[in-house]
């Protein structure tokens, strides 16, 4: 069974009907609080990197099914100026708007599964999973 | 619009509006506008066509139109309503009037489309004006709403100010809530201030960034700023994304960041129930 589903990232308000959506499907899925909190942040780090710096994509839910879990895979992608050094904004407080810089790694840790491509001037996607405990 | 054309089109008002009606009808099955009482539906619908037609001796005449769109707004009829009603009365319009005359000829025909066109796209110009111009009000006055509501800032007692924080925060709002925030230590005189994010569904960095440049901010004008109403999801995934919010006090509830802003502030409530036991204790003993 797979559910498909996205919201287009153009406003900033967009983020936050982005990680509504999430929650939503995150609810349904059978997560947590704390988990459904964390898939909202996670979203809502991909959607804001997204309405920064590439100002229009978008984010893909699915729910995916394996034999002994279900989970819920997130993917963000952008066809904005890409990421120069992928291995730097991997790192705690690299930042180039001026944030905190813990948006990437944030993610990472806030989800099972994590996945970054992005190529200079083509685009970027992420790509994050979260399985049901 | 030519004098020929006019006059086939008004001699004839009754039956194209009837076409029209029936067209109409026909697509309103299964459609948005099924929940409209019927009667409702047509006394709208005689209305509009009359309004069309009234508009060809006098296209200047604009309030009559802009009261029939007050009402449609004000019955919360989608705007494909009327968007979807003038295309069908364009083409019921050209098919009739194409069977009336006797010539069909390549420049006849242009002719024609172009005088309906120009009788009908005005129409739908000002209808649609006044339909997204009526949206665009409520947008605003929402937006207004919002704001009020955005950053306020309540003395509770002399030097401790509390600012609860409900709903999502933006840059616009993180903007005010600075603002609101540093003015409002500086006239209500605070020592302490107590930032409640209880009603934040989401603290992502970009929050977090806004409150610890808030916090910042009120410790440079020489108050405190504690944090309070961190809900143990929200305290999980601050510890996730690695936000280090070791530099200001923080609470788990309002209730427990108020006591700490009294201790700093050098007070602590007191508990009438004592004395009055006291005052019970010394008058029994005075007996």
């Amino acid at each position: 069974m797979e559910i498909k589903s996205c919201v287009k990232i153009r406003k900033e308000w967009d983020i936050v009907s982005a990680r509504q959506m999430g929650r939503e499907m995150a609810k349904e899925l059978g997560f947590g609080t704390v988990d459904q909190a964390r898939i909202a942040t996670a979203i809502s780090e991909l959607a804001r990197n997204i309405y920064l710096y590439a100002e229009d994509g978008q984010i893909d839910y699915e729910v995916i099914t394996e034999v002994n879990r279900r989970g819920i895979k997130i993917t963000a992608h952008d066809n904005g100026p890409g990421i120069e050094d992928l291995g730097r904004v991997m790192e705690d407080g690299y930042s180039t708007s001026g944030g905190l810089g813990a948006g990437l790694p944030g993610v990472k840790r806030l989800m099972n599964h994590f996945d970054l491509q992005s190529e200079p001037g083509k685009g970027t996607t992420v790509t994050a999973i979260k399985w049901v405990r | 619009m030519p004098e020929v054309l006019r006059r086939i089109v008004l001699e004839h008002s009754d039956e194209v509006a009837a076409k029209w009606l029936k067209e109409i009808a026909e697509k309103r099955k299964g459609d948005y506008t099924s929940s409209i009482s019927t009667e409702l539906y047509e006394s709208t619908n005689r209305e509009f066509v009359n309004n069309i037609f009234a508009s060809i001796d006098h296209p200047d005449e604009i309030a009559k139109l802009d009261a029939f769109a007050e009402r449609i707004i004000n019955l919360g009829w989608p705007l494909s309503y009327i968007t979807d009603g003038l295309q069908s009365f364009r083409r019921v319009t050209i098919d009739f009037i194409l069977t009336e005359s006797s010539s069909v000829e390549t420049v006849e025909f242009s002719k024609i489309l172009t005088v309906v066109d120009d009788w009908v796209e005005p129409i739908i110009k000002q209808l649609v004006n006044q339909y997204s111009g009526n949206w665009e009000h409520t947008v605003s006055l929402q937006r207004l709403a919002l704001q009020e509501l955005s950053a306020p800032l309540i003395p509770v007692m002399e030097n401790i100010t509390i600012m609860p924080l409900i709903g999502t925060i933006d840059t616009e709002r993180a903007k005010q809530i600075m603002e609101n925030l540093l003015e409002g230590v500086m006239k209500h005189n605070s020592e302490v201030v107590l930032m409640d994010i209880t009603g934040v569904p989401v603290v992502d960095t970009m929050v977090a960034h806004h409150i610890i440049q808030a916090a910042e901010a009120v410790r440079l004008i020489g108050a405190t700023c504690i944090l309070v109403g961190i809900r143990p999801e929200i305290a999980q995934t601050i510890v996730n994304l690695g936000i280090d919010l070791s530099n200001f006090p923080t609470k788990s509830s309002l209730r427990k960041g108020f006591q700490s802003a009294l201790e700093i502030t050098n007070r602590e409530i007191v508990n009438l129930d004592n004395s009055t036991n006291d005052m019970t204790d010394i008058l029994d003993s005075l007996k």
